[in-house]
This record gives C-alpha cells, sequence and structure tokens, in this order.
C-alpha cells in the first residue's frame, strides 16, 4: 500500500526516512509512469531535490513540518517563482513566474516537495482536460480515458502514485469532477479559505484552490496548510481556522443527509444510480439519517454560471495580450498585434467563453444576462441555506457518468452538463469534495471506472465535510477496490 | 415559457434575449481576429448557447439582490506602507519585445488616450 | 492663430465649460499594491506582479487612498454615500496592465459639491460638483519614430509601468464655468485645496493633474446647451487658459459663418497655439462596467465619515474670505499667502497678535519673505517670532520708529530673534520727533546745499526730497521724515 502523507511525513519527522530518499522514489515513479499518464507539462526535479535537501536540514534542526517530504504535484495554473507555469496555453507556453502563488509558499514552507506542474484544461476551462494545447493527460485506471478536468493533470498525478498530494483549483468542479474520474479524493474549500494570490484567474467570484490525495486525512493535511487569510488576496476571509486533519469523526451518529430532490438519479442509466443507492444506504449504516431536501432553484445552476463565469473570465484574461509578457505575434499596429497574438494563442473553448462573457457585459445586454445571473445565484446560495436548515450534509453524485473516452462530447453544451451537480455548489460558494464511492464498467469500454460523491456542507464547515466523507472513506474504503491500469503502479 | 414579470416588462430584455448575436463585434471588443468560419461557426454556438441560458427569464428576480460577493466581507483594505518592487531584469524578462527599460510596441492607430 | 472674434459678435455669445480632473494622490504607496508611488525613477522599477497586470496577481484597496478621496468631498460640500464599490472599466490599451482599469461607476465615493474660486480681480465664483471617485492610473506610453512625439505618425511605442497604480482622483464638474479665466481660478481653487489637504501635490508639470476640459458655446439667451468638443492634451494652467479662450473663439467662428459644431475631442497644440482634431465623434466605448470581483464592497460609517471632517480645517476659499473681505488684504496679497500654508499660518498668528493686519501681510510679504529667499530659510522656520512682528507694528504705529528703521528691525530681528521693542531701545533707534534735535540736522543740511536751496526757492521742487534724503542721512535715519519735510519746507520759504 503506497505510503499517505500523514505517514510519509512523520517517518520524515521522525528520521526514518529522508525527504531526498522520498523525493528520489517519486521521481523514479513519474519517470516509470508519467510517458504513459501524461500528468506533468513541467518536472521539477533538480528544484526538488534541492528542496527536499533543504527540508531534512530543517527536520535535522529539530523542526517538525506538517508535510514533511511528502511529494507534491502543482496544477500549472498556480505561479510557482523561476518556473514555466502555462496554464496549459500557448499563450504562456514559456512564461516563468516571477513570483509564487501563496498557497504553494504555505506547502512548500510546510515542507512538501514540488515535484512538477501538471496538465489542465487551458485556463482551467473545461471537464476533460482535453484542452490543453499543450499535452494530453489519460486516466491512469483507462488510458483511452479522459481524466477529467479541469485539474485532470493534478488528479492522474496522485491516482498513479506520481504525487501524494496535489493542488488543484475549482471554479465550477474542476476538482470534484476529475477526483471523481480518477479514483482520489478531491476538495474544495468555501469560497475564500484559501488565498488565490498567484492562482491564474477564470472567475474571480468562483476560483478556489484545494488538494487532492488518496485519503481524506491527507486532504484534510493539506487544507489545514493552504488555508488562511491572506493580505495579498482581498478576498480571503478573515476567519480562524478550525484544524481539521486528526479532528475527523468516523462515524455518522446524529448527521442528516440531505438527498436533494433535484439531483435525482433517475435520468441516469441504472448502474450508475445503483452506485449512489448503494452509496446513501452506506452513510445510514454508519449512523446517519436521509433527509429529503429541495434546491429549486439548481436547475438554473448552469446557465447561471456559464453567464457569470465567461463574464469575469472575459475581463480576466483581457491581460493576455502580448505586451507585458507570453506570447506575441507581431502587427502593423497595436491593435492587430493583440487580435493576432489572441487569436494564436488562446484556443477555442477558451475564445468562446471570452466571446459569451464580453457578450454577456456589452452594453444592452448586462442588465439581461450578467446581473440577471447574479440575482439567480443569490436565490440558488439561499436555496442552500435553506435546505442545510434540515440537514447536515448534502450528498450528491460529483459527476453523472464516470470517465468518458476522448473526443466523445464533442458539442460544447454537452460537456458544460458534466459539472451540472457541482456548479451550483461552486455558485453558492460552499465547502464541498468528491470521495470515491464505487465503480461502473461505462457502456463502452471493459475497464471499471471510479465515481465520487460529493459531499456539501454549508459555509466554513470543512471540519465537518471532511468528517463525514473521512467516516464515509473509512468504513468502504472504495477507493482501494480499483487497480489503475498502468504498469508498475502501487494499488 | 412563461416569463417572469420583470423580464416580461423590459421591452428591451425581450429583444436583448431574441437578437442574433454580432460575433464581429464581440471579437472587436475582445480583440479577437476570427476567421469568417470562426465568425460563423462560434456564432452558431452562442446563439445555440443563449438559448439554454433563456430558462433563467423564468424566474421572477425583481426584488433579488445581486451577488456581490458570497463571503459578505466589506472594506478590505491594506495600510500604505510600502513593500519590495521587482527587480527590472525580472519586469523585462519575460518581456515579448524590450526597449532598453521599455516594453515596446507597435504604433497605436486612433486608439483611446 | 484662429482669428479672434471682436467684442459685439463675442458679447453675443456664452460660453458654458466643464472640466475633468485627474489628479494623483500623494500616498506613500499605490492604489492596489505596495509599489512605492514616485514621480520619476527608472523606467519600469516601481512595479511588482499587480501593478503589471501579471497572470494571477490580485488588487488590494489603499485605505489611505479611499480617506483622501473623502476628505476631497467633505472639502467641497459633497455627499458621500454609505455604499461605494469599485467596478472594471474593460478597455484595451498598451498602458493598461491588465487591459481593463480599476475605477468607479455607478457608486463612486463622493456626489455633489461645489467649488468656490476668486478671480484676479476679486470677483468670487462657483462651479458645482457631479462627482469625485478613485481609480488607479494607467502607465506611459511615449511615441517614437515621428519626430514629434505624436501618437499619429509613429512607428512604435515605448511603455513605462511606473506610473501604473497610481491612486487617481477624477473630479468631474458640471458645465458651471463661463470663461476661460473661471477655469483657471477653478483650477486653482481645486489646487490650493488639495496641497491644504495634502491630498496631492498637483503639478501639472509632473502629471499629478490632468485636466480636460468640454466646451460649448450658446446664444446668451438660449437655454438649451450647444455642441460640445472636448478639449485635451492641455499642461499647464497657462495652456488651459489659452486653450479655451483659443476654443471659443473658433466655435464662434464656426458658427458666425454659418457652420455647425461637431462633437470630437481636439487636441492643444502650444507651439501653434490652435486646437486641431484628435478623433471625430467615433464609436462610444463599450466598457462593459461591472463590480469587480477581487474586491469587496465598501461601507463607509457615519463616524468614520465625521472623523475625516473633523481633520478638514479651514479651507482656502474661507481664508480667502478673511484675507480679502475680513482684513481687506489684496487678492494679490490674499493669494500669495494662501499659496504658501506655512508663511499664512505665521501671518496668522502676527494678525491675530496685532491691530493693523494689512500692514501685517506687508511685512511678511515684503522684507520678511525678501530675507527668506536670500537666506534659504522659511518665514516660519526663522528666528522672527509673530509676536515680534506685531510689535514691530504697533512700534511704527505709534510713530516710536519709521517705516525704514522698522526695515532694519526686522533684520536685526532676523538675525538674532528677540522682541522688536528691545531692540529699539537697546539700539536706540527710536525715531527722532523732537523738534530742535531734527532742526539742528535742518540747519546743518541747509548750510552746505545753498545751491539746492536757491533752486528749490527758485521753483525747482525735486530738491525739496534730495534734502529730506540728506537730513535722514545726517540722523542716521532716525528723524521723523514728515517733521524733516515740514521743517524743510519752513526753512526755505
Amino acid at each position: 500500500m503506497a505510503q499517505t502523507a500523514m505517514e510519509i511525513a512523520a517517518d520524515v519527522n521522525a528520521r526514518r526516512r529522508s525527504a531526498r530518499e522520498v523525493t528520489r522514489e517519486a521521481l523514479a515513479r513519474i519517470e516509470r509512469t508519467d510517458g504513459d499518464v501524461g500528468a506533468y507539462l513541467t518536472r521539477l526535479d533538480e528544484f526538488a531535490l534541492e528542496h527536499a535537501e533543504g527540508v531534512d536540514a530543517r527536520v535535522g534542526a529539530g523542526e517538525t513540518l506538517p508535510l514533511a517530504g511528502v511529494p507534491l504535484a502543482i496544477k500549472d495554473n498556480m505561479c510557482v517563482r523561476g518556473t514555466r507555469t502555462t496554464c496549459g496555453s500557448k499563450i504562456l507556453a514559456d512564461w516563468v513566474a516571477p513570483y509564487t502563488a501563496t498557497a504553494v509558499l504555505r506547502l512548500l514552507e510546510a515542507g512538501a516537495i514540488p515535484l512538477g506542474k501538471t496538465n489542465l484544461d487551458e485556463f482551467a476551462m473545461g471537464s476533460s482536460c482535453e484542452n490543453s494545447a499543450l499535452g494530453v493527460t489519460r486516466n491512469p485506471y483507462d488510458l483511452e480515458r479522459v481524466p477529467g478536468g479541469s485539474s485532470g493533470g493534478s488528479a492522474a498525478a496522485v491516482a498513479a502514485d506520481e504525487a501524494v498530494i496535489a493542488t488543484g483549483s475549482d471554479t465550477g468542479g474542476s476538482i470534484r469532477e476529475p477526483a471523481a474520474f480518477c479514483n482520489v479524493v478531491g476538495f474544495k474549500p468555501t469560497y475564500g479559505r484559501v488565498s488565490r494570490y498567484g492562482l491564474v484567474a477564470f472567475a474571480s467570484s468562483l476560483d478556489q484552490i484545494g488538494p487532492f490525495a488518496r485519503t481524506v486525512e491527507d486532504a484534510a493535511l493539506v487544507y489545514d496548510v493552504i488555508a488562511g487569510k491572506d493580505p495579498m488576496d482581498a478576498t480571503s476571509v478573515d476567519l480562524p481556522v478550525e484544524p481539521t486533519a486528526r479532528h475527523l469523526r468516523d462515524d455518522l451518529n446524529g448527521i442528516r443527509v440531505g438527498i436533494v430532490r433535484e439531483f435525482t438519479t433517475d435520468a441516469l442509466p441504472a448502474v450508475v444510480a445503483d452506485v449512489y443507492s448503494i452509496a446513501y444506504r452506506e452513510l445510514e449504516k454508519l449512523g446517519a439519517t436521509l433527509v429529503d431536501v429541495s434546491l429549486p432553484t439548481a436547475q438554473y445552476g448552469l446557465a447561471t454560471y456559464y453567464l457569470i463565469a465567461p463574464a469575469e473570465c472575459s475581463s480576466n484574461l483581457a491581460r493576455f495580450d502580448g505586451v507585458r509578457y507570453g506570447l506575441r505575434v507581431n502587427g502593423s499596429d497595436v491593435t492587430e498585434m493583440y487580435e493576432k497574438t489572441r487569436a494564436a494563442g488562446f484556443g477555442a473553448e477558451v475564445k468562446r467563453r471570452i466571446l459569451i462573457g464580453t457578450y454577456a457585459l456589452s452594453s444592452g445586454y448586462y442588465d439581461a444576462y450578467y446581473v440577471k445571473a447574479q440575482k439567480v445565484r443569490t436565490l440558488i446560495a439561499a436555496d442552500f441555506a435553506k435546505a442545510f436548515e434540515r440537514c447536515d450534509v448534502i450528498a450528491s453524485p460529483a459527476a453523472s457518468s464516470p470517465a468518458f473516452r476522448f473526443n466523445a462530447k464533442s458539442d460544447p453544451y454537452s460537456m458544460y452538463l458534466m459539472d451540472y451537480y457541482t456548479i451550483p455548489v461552486s455558485l453558492a460558494g460552499l465547502p464541498s469534495l468528491s470521495v470515491p464511492c464505487g465503480a461502473v464498467i461505462p457502456e463502452d469500454g471493459t475497464r471499471p471506472m471510479p465515481m465520487g460523491l460529493q459531499l456539501v456542507t454549508p459555509l466554513f464547515e470543512e471540519r465537518r465535510l471532511l468528517g463525514v466523507a473521512n467516516a464515509f472513506e473509512k468504513a468502504t474504503q472504495h477507493a482501494s477496490k480499483l487497480t489503475p491500469q498502468i504498469a508498475g503502479a502501487r494499488a | 415559457m412563461a416569463l417572469a414579470a420583470e423580464d416580461a416588462a423590459c421591452t428591451f430584455g425581450e429583444r436583448a434575449w431574441s437578437m442574433p448575436i454580432d460575433v464581429r463585434y464581440v471579437a472587436k471588443l475582445a480583440r479577437l481576429a476570427l476567421s469568417p468560419d470562426e465568425v460563423e461557426s462560434y456564432g452558431a454556438q452562442l446563439t445555440d448557447f443563449l438559448t439554454h441560458v433563456d430558462a433563467l427569464r423564468e424566474l421572477d428576480t425583481q426584488d433579488v439582490p445581486a451577488t456581490a460577493q458570497v463571503i459578505h466581507a466589506r472594506n478590505v483594505g491594506r495600510e500604505d506602507a510600502v513593500t519590495p518592487c521587482l527587480a527590472r531584469d525580472e519586469v523585462l524578462a519575460g518581456a515579448p519585445q524590450a526597449y532598453g527599460s521599455y516594453f515596446r510596441v507597435p504604433r497605436i492607430i486612433g486608439a483611446e488616450e | 492663430m484662429t482669428a479672434v472674434a471682436s467684442p459685439e459678435i463675442r458679447a453675443k455669445y456664452q460660453a458654458v465649460i466643464g472640466l475633468e480632473c485627474h489628479v494623483e494622490l500623494k500616498t506613500a504607496t499605490k492604489m492596489f499594491c505596495g509599489c512605492v508611488n514616485e514621480f520619476g525613477g527608472e523606467p519600469n522599477t516601481h512595479v511588482c506582479p499587480v501593478c503589471l497586470g501579471m497572470p494571477g496577481a490580485l488588487p488590494v484597496p489603499n485605505k489611505k487612498a479611499i480617506e483622501l478621496v473623502i476628505k476631497a468631498g467633505l472639502a467641497f460640500g459633497a455627499e458621500i454615500p454609505n455604499y461605494s464599490k469599485f467596478d472594471r472599466k474593460n478597455y484595451f490599451y498598451p498602458d493598461m496592465p491588465k487591459d481593463y482599469q480599476i475605477s468607479q461607476y455607478d457608486m463612486p465615493l463622493t456626489q455633489g459639491g461645489v467649488v468656490r474660486f476668486w478671480l484676479p480681480d476679486g470677483t468670487r465664483g462657483e462651479c458645482r460638483l457631479t462627482r469625485i471617485h478613485l481609480e488607479e492610473d494607467t502607465g506611459k506610453s511615449t511615441h517614437a519614430g515621428s519626430g514629434d512625439g505624436r501618437i499619429a505618425g509613429s512607428e512604435y511605442s515605448l511603455v513605462d509601468f511606473n506610473r501604473a497604480g497610481v491612486p487617481l482622483m477624477e473630479c468631474v464638474s458640471e458645465p458651471d464655468i463661463r470663461s476661460a479665466e473661471e477655469a483657471v481660478a477653478y483650477l486653482d481653487a481645486l489646487k490650493r485645496t488639495f496641497v491644504e489637504l495634502a491630498v496631492s501635490d498637483v503639478k501639472m508639470e509632473e502629471g499629478s493633474l490632468r485636466c480636460d476640459a468640454n466646451v460649448s458655446i450658446r446664444p446668451v439667451d438660449a437655454q438649451t446647451l450647444g455642441t460640445k468638443t472636448e478639449i485635451k492634451n492641455m499642461n499647464s494652467f497657462k495652456s488651459v487658459q489659452r486653450a479655451i479662450e483659443s476654443e471659443i473663439s473658433r466655435q464662434i467662428g464656426v458658427l458666425e459663418s454659418g457652420g455647425r459644431i461637431v462633437q470630437e475631442t481636439r487636441g492643444w497644440d502650444e507651439a501653434a497655439g490652435t486646437t486641431h482634431v484628435m478623433r471625430s465623434k467615433e464609436e462610444a466605448h463599450d466598457y462593459r462596467y461591472f463590480p469587480d470581483p477581487d474586491l469587496t464592497p465598501l461601507e463607509i460609517a457615519a463616524g468614520d465619515i465625521e472623523h475625516l471632517r473633523a481633520e478638514v480645517r479651514e479651507l482656502p476659499f474661507e481664508r480667502f474670505e478673511r484675507y480679502a473681505d475680513g482684513f481687506g488684504l489684496s487678492v494679490a496679497q490674499a493669494s500669495q499667502l494662501i499659496d504658501n500654508p506655512s508663511l499664512a499660518e505665521y501671518f496668522d498668528r502676527v494678525a491675530s497678535a496685532s491691530s493693523d493686519p494689512q500692514a501685517g501681510a506687508n511685512h511678511v510679504l515684503g522684507e520678511l519673505s525678501r530675507l527668506a529667499n536670500e537666506t534659504g530659510i522659511a518665514v516660519a522656520d526663522s528666528k522672527v517670532r509673530p509676536k515680534a512682528i506685531a510689535e514691530l507694528i504697533e512700534l511704527v504705529a505709534a510713530k516710536t520708529i519709521n517705516s525704514k528703521i522698522a526695515k532694519d528691525v526686522i533684520t536685526r530681528l532676523w538675525a538674532e530673534g528677540g522682541s522688536a521693542k528691545e531692540i529699539v531701545a537697546k539700539e536706540g533707534l527710536a525715531q527722532v520727533s523732537d523738534p530742535s534735535t531734527i532742526e539742528a540736522f535742518v540747519d546743518e543740511v541747509l548750510g552746505s546745499n545753498e545751491k539746492i536751496v536757491a533752486d528749490i526757492r527758485g521753483g525747482k521742487d525735486k530738491g525739496l526730497q534730495f534734502l529730506v534724503g540728506q537730513v535722514m542721512k545726517a540722523s542716521r535715519g532716525k528723524a521723523n521724515p514728515k517733521l524733516v519735510e515740514e521743517l524743510l519746507r519752513k526753512k526755505i520759504v
């Protein structure tokens, strides 16, 4: 059984193993399998070993570091000083960041070892990682299938044991959906819990950084390190962070689990629906009471999200103009330069969203689209608040299907539907995660593919959320029942 | 489909939802060069997409405030204290075209000033 | 040069002018990051990921900048709302690091207000403010390859982002201004107020004040407004005056010859003394304003407003009224003092200790200022205590010393400090008014200047002043000059 982050940190802090040793092994595993998986866009072998030396020195001097020696993969939309930070885009293919994201700084300070930058859908826009302009990532459980997105590379890295923990970013489901597809835990904290400074912005009012890990406890450990007010991010909340790791419940006695009427699994294929019926029963077996709750406006989540997120992104991506950094395609005047640079540098999905967003904000349409969407968002948040009066945690599928094959979703809107369950949660800013809950063999395949259970709690209730997930995971151990396809991978 | 009262009352809102999208104009605003094929295909995709978004008109949001911030924070700011700047070679390191200590761009024609 | 319309034609029209000013705030750091806010500096050295618009960077507002704008608003009697926010103004331009500017759209920090000003001849005027809002400045682009630095014809541009992100106050006035002279008076009032509040340095030559004018004309009795043009590129108060005058003349010329004013943006050409079209009515920019999701809204508590209001002391216009109406100072004197706050404060202390503020102003702006220029020491930092000047004024009023001696006393005070009375006593500088003593000097001078005496008797009066001067010299300046002249006259006749 591969070591968890908790176990590695304990070993390194106790000097039973050195960070350098752990790092060398992790790098060797990447060497063995990433040719097939393609999780990493940029490897940071030298930087990793240097950093590991530093960690060993600090531990040697008597320090205890929460993530001492733990191999870490970083999604490539997070700036790490001195490293190529591409966002999976041609427009930043060669850009080296001059500063490091706060969340990453905290992880490095805590002793984690950065192994490399992982692949993603371009600028975090997508649900399969197929929108990356710089590489292909394959699902370690079936290399013919997508790892999910946008944080596909990070999810795959952890699934393939090419990292023990990884950072992802979640705007509409970009941590939870790939976690579900890759049989790992993916956690999105409450909006504002983790600093966005250094996370290349997609949709400012929705983006959050969160961890991937193989266990809930490890995810909790990472959360404890990265959460907390950052003066460099005006939207990071100034609230004390309740430590979560080592404070996780392992039963669900007294917990009311809300099952959302509008998230009925009736419309899903029977094999998929069954996975969730079983999962809900497992929650009951742990002592939970299932409660029927309603989110009447949740069905409008997609429309709402696909007006707000593109609007914000159209503004956030304006800065990629060929003037100060990144790709430049010359023109006879500056306007031509802008237009050609952005045409060459952005992929189709990014262009699509910029166009939708620009349109939604434009004069004459702003009230009908953008403002309307922000009002519906208020209704969605209110629905959740009301539902939480009757339950402590909401459970639902994380995605409506397991990982699909490459090029399966050619129509953009069908791709958007992958985030159906995760999007309303993002709009309300609620903390949420996906934990492995079983597997199905897809109609068009032969290998069993993992599925994820989405759990949601009220704002700032991370400890409760991780606790419920922990109890479920410890009792069911779904993840361990599957074996990745890649050679030499450990279960 | 029943329209919410405020959307039915707003005649321009009604028109806004059903007007064809001027993709060229939008692309101009966004400084994106599009080929004629792209104009057509994005136009079709956007129009199609907006029919899905149409559903929002069913909801009555007359007295609903637009979400400003999900976290309800106010007045976040910082003190007026100096912090270190970037070194100039770092600043210009990634510049597509530097000229001495400046960023160089092609000529600006008839643009905002 | 634009032909200037004759006064009769000019009198047919009324000019309607509004001013839009951008004022850089005097904070230590930029609006949304901790980079130093300082004019000059090597290009691209006062920058960081935030003000360069790098991927992943985020803005955090400078609380001091917000306070300064509120104070500026309060100084002009503006309304401060309870709720305000920042919006993104989206457009592309090379000096815009994010290709959007963080600004304020529909909920600015201040609304309304009135700017009161005075003209060189003492007339008072006022101009309402529409609003003052807070935003960030852009970088600076210089246009190269065309030989004259203008955009048109340049081959490329060079951009320096040192200025990007500096906090900027945008002051928009209602079109209440009626002449180029009023426009300058308005700008003076803004400048003096902002300097008094320490809100900005307001130096047009450094770019900390930039100003655009909207100018239209209409027949004197018309109710509706004429078509306006926007005038840009004025780099000093003088330019503003000349440019507006030029534009008014031009518009009159157009209307008088049967043409129509076209709504357009015109740039002032200092060398040619005219405005030229920069761009004709272009498509209105679609800035796609929306509330900036990276920033939290601002809730301004009544208590905070009161706190800031209490920090606003006497304003320049109030001071002007006190000096001109209260003390009877000339417009020039009042303006001079107001433009030098520490000098004005010094003067105030002299004025409150003395019964003749006018005399106080004369001394402060005259001899004391001359000494300050010479020695490089400010009046307020000198050894001369305001009370000493007040004393001096009393001594002159009581005719204990004459004005020439007063000057000497000031020089002494400057060098040693102390009391005027003591210096006069110590040096025996008291004016001599005793008739017999004066008569002795007069007789001496009359005796040595027989020819001039004869001239005066013969009708050449000029010689008298010369003789007065001689007596003053003989008496080492101490003789009472009035008495000297009286006595000379008596004796010569």
